[in-house]
């Protein structure tokens, strides 16, 4: 006994179309959440990733005693989370004696856990002990920068696993068009040992140069932090084969009206409804203007200026 | 792209990222601030690098400042969800195929000879424009035919409908279905005879709930309430209990009671109320049963059906 059901309302239908596999997706969307226990400083890391990604983020606040990401059992939570919010990208932040300041992110696949990587915060400079110039502020939801240095990146697997997901964090939506003025962050990742990557966020002031390639200046204004590699986990192949698959088919718009000449060029065909020329409606309708009107006056004029010519011949 | 400094970066403008694959750090930084301030020098001249091909873009003015085309991303990143399945062709499809039907939107008209659309407004065959229907030979008499006709209809929609929800399995069990679409199971699959099972009305569920309330310490006198339960009925004896001590300027109810009873028996008819026959009989009996002395077991058991020779006598 099945039942058919579709959407009452076109909001719901659009929410539901928006959420649908697609060939082009949309921005990823993170969930941000907590653990059993988490200290003072995973907090602040959490709730300033947040207000970087405002636009494309959801934070819980409540606990979460039941989420274990590297454990079997423990994803289920997340990834009923990940369903609801269609968030495709977690960061998970707890505090625990053997794991003191840890942040899990992760990356999800249709909705079950793709990778993971855990890393361990050191040395964290919040968004509020960074003194600057106010007018400089990165504007909220602008498209970063986003720099990697040194050959860890390169050579070491775990820090490539972290490249990408740094990478799919921070890039927020792909954009074909780009306003050059709106350019104003940039976030700064370096590998200063094989375990260790420092992170940081800076705001971008374009100077003045010689050619219309302003020079960069950056100004650190963000949360900063050393990033210290835990324990991760790679997708499996088969998995990673299937993500990683894009189509490269163009999507077939027939564009109806529009020829291709060799001699004339690009021709468009332009459709006239049959026009009746009588039933056209007039515009001007005013008394004044009707044309009995006018010729009535005329008339009248006519036989006052004759009247009057005669009234003078008489006198 | 190459920079002047003889290193080469890694640059994927689609996602305005750089990577330096080539820095190692001189010595190690001697102080945090100068660690710092090295990480930010490389990363202003990562982003002056990808700022290099990104101002030489053609661009176009718009009213927010200067747009440039971005080009596609070049960093390959998994999907967030499958790739788009193709739905399974349907019932009609498939046979539209075999037998190279075609279903045109426009047909022409017995009645009128004229070319009408075959659904929607002023439709060719419209149930409600047929004026007179002809009798055949096989047609019984009493039979409406334009409710015949009416009938037909709701059985080829009712037919249509079946035909949409199987064909919505199958592009399901494919795993295609059309996003804003859910199949939901109203009833459970039924193994064995084909009853219906039966609804629960209001009054039942009630009495269910009151029954595994009882089985509570505190026979359900605690427990929480859904909005909109009602509190349980009051169980066993319904007793009603007079005020002890009578209020000012009130009957005395308890008195009131007990004078009614007391005048009943000493009124002047009272031996009406009393049934003497019966009353004889207990006396009697009690007496007999004094007499004896011994116990009823012993004795052999008198038979009931044997009148006794001064019973039910009135006075």
């Amino acid at each position: 006994m099945m039942e058919i059901r579709t959407p009452k309302t076109h909001k719901a239908k659009r929410v539901l179309e928006k959420r649908a596999p697609k060939l082009v997706e949309n921005g990823k969307k993170t969930l941000i959440l907590h653990g059993t226990k988490t200290s003072a400083t995973v907090s602040s890391v959490l709730m300033e990733l947040y207000r970087l990604k405002k636009g494309g983020a959801i934070k819980y606040s409540r606990r979460n005693e039941n989420i274990r990401p590297f454990e079997s059992g423990g994803e289920t939570s997340l990834e009923f989370f990940s369903l609801k919010t269609d968030c495709s990208i977690f960061v998970y932040g707890s505090h625990t004696k053997k794991r003191p300041d840890n942040l899990v992110l992760g990356r999800m696949y249709d909705h079950h856990v793709y990778d993971l990587i855990e890393v361990g915060i050191e040395n964290f400079k919040s968004l509020l002990s960074f003194s600057y110039d106010k007018k400089i502020a990165p504007h909220e939801g602008s498209k970063p920068f986003i720099c990697f240095t040194g050959e860890g990146f390169e050579n070491i697997p775990e820090l490539k696993q972290l490249k990408e997901v740094l990478t799919d964090l921070f890039r927020g939506e792909v954009v074909e068009n780009l306003n050059l003025t709106g350019l104003d962050r940039a976030y700064i990742c370096t590998a200063i040992s094989p375990t260790k990557v420092f992170l940081t966020h800076c705001a971008i002031k374009l100077k003045k140069s010689g050619t219309i390639v302003p020079r960069i200046e950056l100004v650190e204004v963000g949360p900063s932090m050393d990033l210290v590699i835990r324990r991760n986990r790679l997708p499996n192949e088969g998995l990673r084969k299937e993500a990683m698959k894009s189509s490269k088919d163009k999507p077939k718009k027939k564009v109806k009206n529009v020829d291709q000449n060799d001699v004339l060029g690009k021709l468009g065909r332009v459709y006239i409804p049959e026009q009746e020329v009588g039933k056209i409606p007039m515009a001007d309708k005013s008394k004044g203007v009707k044309r009995e009107r006018r010729e009535g006056k005329m008339k009248k004029n006519k036989e006052e200026g004759s009247a009057s010519k005669k009234l003078k011949e008489s006198e | 792209m190459d920079t002047d400094m003889d290193q080469i970066y890694q640059t994927d403008v689609g996602n305005l990222l750089a990577f330096n694959p080539n820095h190692r750090f001189p010595s190690t930084p001697s102080s945090r601030e100068e660690l710092v301030k090295e990480c930010v020098t490389e990363g202003t001249k990562l982003v002056q690098a990808i700022a290099d091909t990104l101002f030489n873009f053609p661009s176009t003015e718009s009213v927010d400042g200067p747009l440039v085309q971005l080009p596609p991303p070049t960093t390959k990143l998994p999907r967030e969800k499958h790739l788009p399945r193709p739905k399974p062709p349907t019932k009609w499809e498939e046979f539209a195929l075999k037998k190279e039907a075609k279903k045109d939107k426009i047909v022409s008209d017995e009645t009128t000879d004229k070319f009408k659309r075959r659904h929607g407004y002023d439709r060719v065959n419209d149930d409600n424009d047929i004026p007179v229907i002809e009798a055949k030979a096989s047609d019984e008499p009493g039979e409406d035919p334009f409710a015949k006709r009416l009938d037909d209809k709701k059985k080829r929609v009712g037919k249509q409908e079946k035909n949409r929800l199987q064909n919505l399995k199958t592009a399901a069990k494919a795993g295609a279905l059309p996003s804003h679409v859910q199949l939901a199971a109203t009833a459970l699959p039924i193994s064995g005879t084909k009853t219906q099972p039966q609804k629960i009305g209001k009054d039942a569920l009630g009495d269910v709930a009151g029954l595994a309330a009882t089985s509570t310490a505190s026979g359900g006198k605690f427990d929480k309430k859904l909005p909109g339960e009602k509190p349980p009925k009051k169980q066993g004896k319904h007793h009603k209990y007079l005020p002890v001590v009578p209020r000012y300027g009130w009957v005395d109810e308890e008195k009131e009671q007990t004078n009614k009873v007391l005048g009943k028996l000493l009124s002047k008819h009272s031996h009406e109320i009393l049934n003497v026959g019966k009353a004889i009989n207990m006396y009697n009996d009690k007496k007999e049963k004094k007499k004896s002395g011994r116990s009823d077991k012993l004795k052999p058991k008198k038979d009931i059906t044997k009148k006794k020779p001064y019973a039910n006598k009135a006075n």
